[in-house]
């Protein structure tokens, strides 16, 4: 591998999101057969992977960056180990026959270039998550994956147990997102270390760094959030309302599977603390128990799916915590079997439901002869689900036992995982049996085989999932060990064997696995009444209680707008003034910021004291007025007052506008009480008065103090005297004021000037919006510029 | 003086607080002229005061003969003015409207965008 | 207002103050004045002859609607900044030209423009309020 075909990885990592943008478009011009073509590109891209496969399994770590918001700190980099390739290539591989299967499923569907889009763009970010190297360009796929996964949900979005199901998906994963980046910043902050490969070096110091423990918890509620542990797994459930090559895709093979990705990875720097290795396996075992007897009680073949999912999710997890190599082995393989066979039989499931028209597995049966070849794929995924030779699956199972066997002999995760293999075993037994043996039964649609862009993409992986048993030297030298030991964190030597060599502890675990199980699928019917039962005695789940907590929250949002906005405007008033009087002189109090009062008795004349008193009495006769006559000529007594302050204060054209504009105000505001019967003075009780009075004293002692205190502090002259100095040397003007409108500061006048217009504008709109109670009277057509008549005509 | 002018300014915001702490459109509206007429004497001051020279350069020197008074709050006190007065009228006509259409002075009776009944928010997703 | 003094000198006054306002408006950039007080004037001369006269007269005087003024003017103002441009220079920078005028030196410059787009937008906006509000109902 040359150093220069991992820098160009960087760039190609994107490319699924180019063939999003090219999806819709693509799809509009050639429809359904668009999946074939876009399917290049994850396609290349995993032969793309292919060729790195040499160079990891050896041992090197592959890695490029480029600086992305270098104010940060924040690269986009890359990062490729045993670990993030073997993702890259499930991601890509599945990838590419998911699209091609997309194209058979959802054949002649209104949006299903819209659909490629998605899941193209949903490729892109899960593909960048696995390979990120940067923390925080990890959290921004991170959250992508679970935007694009609400888009994916929410696909059909007429429905609303859709919306509700992508809603869900998105809170749960969304905030276990924000969770994980409070937890990376922490880790940032205690560690210095910006990158994956700086926190993996630093392993002991992140472990005995103070911050150990909130670092774990963010983490760790960002990987459950996503890998759906008890008891946040009810999301993933939900999603099943997604169309089927999503469940298939996200919610088997990878985005459920990016929180265990995180733990794998983290398990050099986080792990092997009596924390880790205490809350992984008690989260995970329950995950795991849970998630089958879920799966044994549900009828529905995709919720089947989704609960071995939840279940499958926690056995990983539980593994991972173990953390003994063993254990971690089991963990890979489980991971690399499991994607292979669950992503497979998803795709049957939709198959299924696609050609028959039901997924209810206790109506289907019989279709081994209609669909000959789903069924042969169906069947070696189910075999490897169960865990038998020669899949996978097996191999799988025997590493796990070791490893739970061997980590600590007769213990409760031991049983758990028994209990779970079993229920898993009788699962997998019942989801191949009843719908392809037996009696054929009537379903909506007549069954037939699905056409090749519906079985290709089952049928490879169930081959695969053989291949890589039956090649079982190659699979564990290519992917388990480099994978093994990036997330044991050192080199792991493997030697696995297909067929057992001697009766060991997993040999007697899964011989009494298969008898249990066999057991099991004997009295399945009772198995599945006896778990329903116990769910529905239960009553309450983590389903039912996201509705009370997202019901809640609107409750508490409704009623504290209820408080907010009481819909009143004299409360919106009050809040605002109470608000800007606290603000003013709360902060004075507190600090002990009072103006100092150095009040001399200013030397003016005679004329500026009579000048403040009739603009102050003028106020006072505006308050008590008790006719609009004497509203109107008082307000403008108290505007002249203002400008002839202004001229007393040397300035003449302050003064002159605001003698105008006063002229003008009282002229409109004439016309328009004239117009009306109104009273212009109200009626407050006595203790409104107060209240009110109260307010605006507050507010109007926090000015004068504000204000005091202002003048109080030396003044900056600097810009005033730019202005004086600049005015006529540069902009040719004696006036300072008028060349600072129109010259120094014209942007903001242009501004000021558009505002003044848009008011005429919005005036002259309000005069002719026509009033609701009267019509427009065309007896009248003089009085208006023709237009209203224009509109009057139209309308008739 | 600057403490003169800082009670005066507090009287204005008072007396205008006041007034748009009523119900009555009309009450209102001239709360907002005092009001906007106490912040411009606000910024007037807190320029400090200068009497009776105008921020005017003598027809023959380049800059200022003396101190003159301080032409920035002018400056901007001047377009305040202008878009005050344009902000007035419009809610004038506003006011006029929704008598004309409501029926009513009283702002507390305007319940056609906030109904006093409150309905509760949409539950389904 | 309907007394035949003020009837007959409303005209006259009109005109004075509208002359009086481009006075203003001119003298602005040396002198107390300027766009804004020019337009103010201007917009009372146009209510002192609407108030005697009645709408309809003020409408025919100035022939186009007055929000058209005041779009006139914003347009103005905008285009004297980007008049700048052509000088190579940033939006709004004031340009000077003296052209001579009758044996004396007359000083045009963009910034004059602006203070020109100035006062037709004051004009016209407080036209359009004082009509608008002066018309009898309309509906």
């Amino acid at each position: 591998m040359p150093p220069s075909a991992i820098d160009g990885t960087l760039l190609f990592a994107l490319a699924p999101f180019v063939a999003a943008a090219l999806g819709p478009w693509l799809t509009g011009l050639i429809g359904s057969r668009a999946g074939w073509i876009l399917a290049i590109v994850p396609a290349l891209l995993f032969a793309h992977f292919t060729t790195m496969i040499p160079a990891v399994a050896h041992g090197d770590v592959l890695a490029a960056s480029v600086p992305w918001v270098s104010a940060f700190g924040v690269d986009y980099s890359i990062r490729v180990d045993g670990l993030s390739l073997v993702f890259a290539l499930l991601i890509t591989g599945i990838g590419a026959l998911i699209v091609i299967y997309a194209g058979g499923y959802l054949k002649g569907h209104a949006h299903q270039g819209r659909f490629f889009s998605f899941i193209l763009m949903f490729m892109g970010a899960m593909l960048g998550l696995v390979l990120a190297d940067d923390l925080i360009s990890l959290f921004i796929f991170w959250e992508l994956t679970s935007i694009t996964s609400f888009l994916l949900i929410g696909f059909d979005h007429t429905r609303a147990a859709a919306r509700r199901a992508a809603l869900q998906a998105l809170v749960i994963t969304g905030g276990g997102g924000l969770a994980l980046l409070a937890g990376f910043l922490v880790l940032m902050s205690a560690t210095g270390a910006s990158s994956m490969s700086e926190v993996l070096a630093l392993g002991d110091a992140v472990r005995d760094s103070g911050l150990y423990v909130p670092i774990l918890i963010l983490v760790l509620a960002g990987a459950f959030s996503k890998s759906a542990q008890v008891p946040l797994h009810s999301w993933l459930p939900n999603a099943m309302e997604a169309p089927t090559p999503v469940s298939a895709y996200l919610h088997s093979a990878t985005m459920v599977k990016a929180g265990v990705y995180l733990l794998m990875r983290m398990n050099p720097a986080l792990g092997d603390t009596a924390l880790w290795t205490t809350i992984l396996p008690i989260f995970g075992g329950a995950t795991f128990l849970v998630g089958m007897i879920l799966a044994v009680k549900n009828t529905d073949l995709k919720q089947i799916l989704a609960y071995t999912t939840v279940a499958s999710l926690g056995l990983l997890v539980m593994l991972t915590g173990i953390g003994t190599k063993l254990a971690i082995e089991g963990a890979v393989l489980y991971l690399i079997a499991h994607a292979l066979f669950k992503g497979g039989l998803f795709m049957v499931a939709g198959t299924i439901d696609h050609e028959t028209g039901t997924r209810e597995i206790t109506g289907l049966g019989g279709l081994r002869r209609a669909m000959p070849v789903t069924f042969a794929a169906a069947a070696l995924a189910c075999l490897s689900m169960a865990g038998l030779p020669p899949m996978i699956g097996f191999v799988a199972k025997e590493v796990l036992y070791d490893g739970v066997w061997q980590a600590g002999g007769l213990s409760i995760a031991l049983l758990v995982g028994l209990v779970g293999n079993t229920l898993m075993f009788a699962v997998a037994a019942i989801l191949i049996i009843k719908p392809f043996f037996g009696r054929k039964t009537e379903t909506p649609k007549h069954a037939h085989e699905g056409p090749p862009s519906l079985w290709l993409g089952p049928l490879t992986l169930s081959v695969l999932a053989l291949a890589s048993a039956l090649l079982l030297h190659d699979t564990t030298h290519y992917f388990v060990v480099p994978m093994a030991s990036a997330v044991y964190g050192a080199p792991l030597s493997i030697d696995l064997h297909l067929i057992p060599t001697k009766i060991s502890a997993p040999v007697v675990l899964t011989v009494i696995t298969i008898a249990s199980g066999i057991g099991l699928v004997m009295v399945f019917s009772a198995l599945r009444a006896a778990f329903a039962g116990l769910v529905n005695g239960i009553g309450w789940g983590p389903d039912r209680g996201f509705d009370q907590v997202l019901r809640s929250l609107v409750f508490l949002a409704s009623g504290l707008s209820d408080i907010l906005q009481p819909g009143r405007m004299k409360g919106y008033v009050m809040i605002t003034f109470v608000v800007t009087a606290a603000t003013l002189l709360i902060p004075m109090w507190v600090f002990g910021e009072w103006p100092r009062f150095t009040f001399t008795w200013p030397d003016a004349p005679f004329y500026f004291w009579v000048v403040f008193a009739i603009a102050a009495v003028s106020l006072w006769a505006v308050l008590v007025s008790a006719t609009r006559l004497i509203a109107i000529v008082t307000l403008g007594i108290q505007g002249t007052m203002v400008a002839i302050i202004f001229m007393l204060y040397g300035a003449p054209d302050l003064s002159f506008t605001q003698f105008m504009v006063e002229v003008l105000s009282v002229i409109i505001l004439a016309l328009v009480m004239t117009r009306l019967n109104l009273s212009p003075s109200d009626h407050r009780s006595w203790g409104t008065r107060l209240r009110d009075g109260t307010v605006a004293i507050a507010c109007g002692a926090g000015f004068a103090l504000l204000l005091i205190a202002v003048v109080e502090q030396p003044f900056d002259p600097r810009l005033s005297d730019f202005f004086a100095e600049y005015s006529r040397v540069i902009a040719h003007g004696r006036n300072i004021v008028n060349v600072i409108i129109v010259d120094f500061r014209a942007l903001d006048t242009l501004g000021e000037i558009s505002v003044v217009m848009t008011a005429g504008l919005a005036i002259l709109a309000l005069i002719r919006l026509r009033s609701r109670h009267r019509r427009f009277d065309p007896t009248r057509p003089d009085l208006d510029d023709g237009e209203s008549l224009k509109e009057a005509a139209r309308d008739a | 003086m600057e403490t003169v002018f800082a009670v005066l300014v507090g009287i204005f915001f008072a007396s205008g607080i006041y007034l748009m702490l009523s119900r009555r459109t009309v009450r209102i509206l001239l709360g907002i002229v005092i009001l906007s007429n106490g912040v411009n004497l606000l910024i007037f001051t807190a320029g400090r005061l200068t009497v009776a020279v105008p921020p005017v350069i003598p027809q023959h020197l380049p800059t200022p003969e003396n101190i003159v008074a301080n032409p920035l709050p002018q400056a901007l006190i001047l377009t305040a003015i202008v878009i005050s007065f344009s902000l007035f009228a419009f809610l004038l006509v506003l006011s006029y409207r929704a008598f004309q259409d409501l029926g009513t002075d009283d702002v507390d009776e305007m319940r056609d965008a906030e109904p006093a009944e409150r309905r509760l928010p949409p539950m389904e997703y | 207002m309907n007394t035949i003094i003020f009837r007959t000198i409303a005209p006259f006054l009109a005109a004075l103050a509208g002359l009086f306002s481009v006075f203003v408006l001119l003298r602005g950039h040396n002198e107390p004045g300027g766009g804004f007080i020019g337009g103010l004037i201007a917009a009372s001369a146009l209510a002192i002859y609407g108030i005697a006269w009645g709408v309809a007269p003020v409408r025919r005087a100035i022939v186009v609607h007055p929000i058209t003024l005041a779009g006139f003017g914003v347009f103005l103002a905008s285009v004297s900044g980007f008049l700048s441009f052509f000088a190579g220079s940033a939006f709004l920078r004031g340009l000077w030209i003296s052209v001579p005028f009758f044996g004396t030196e007359l000083d045009l410059s963009s910034v004059l423009l602006f203070d020109i787009g100035v006062y037709f937008t004051v004009v016209g906006t407080i036209s359009t309020i004082g009509l608008t509000l002066e018309e009898p109902e309309v509906d």
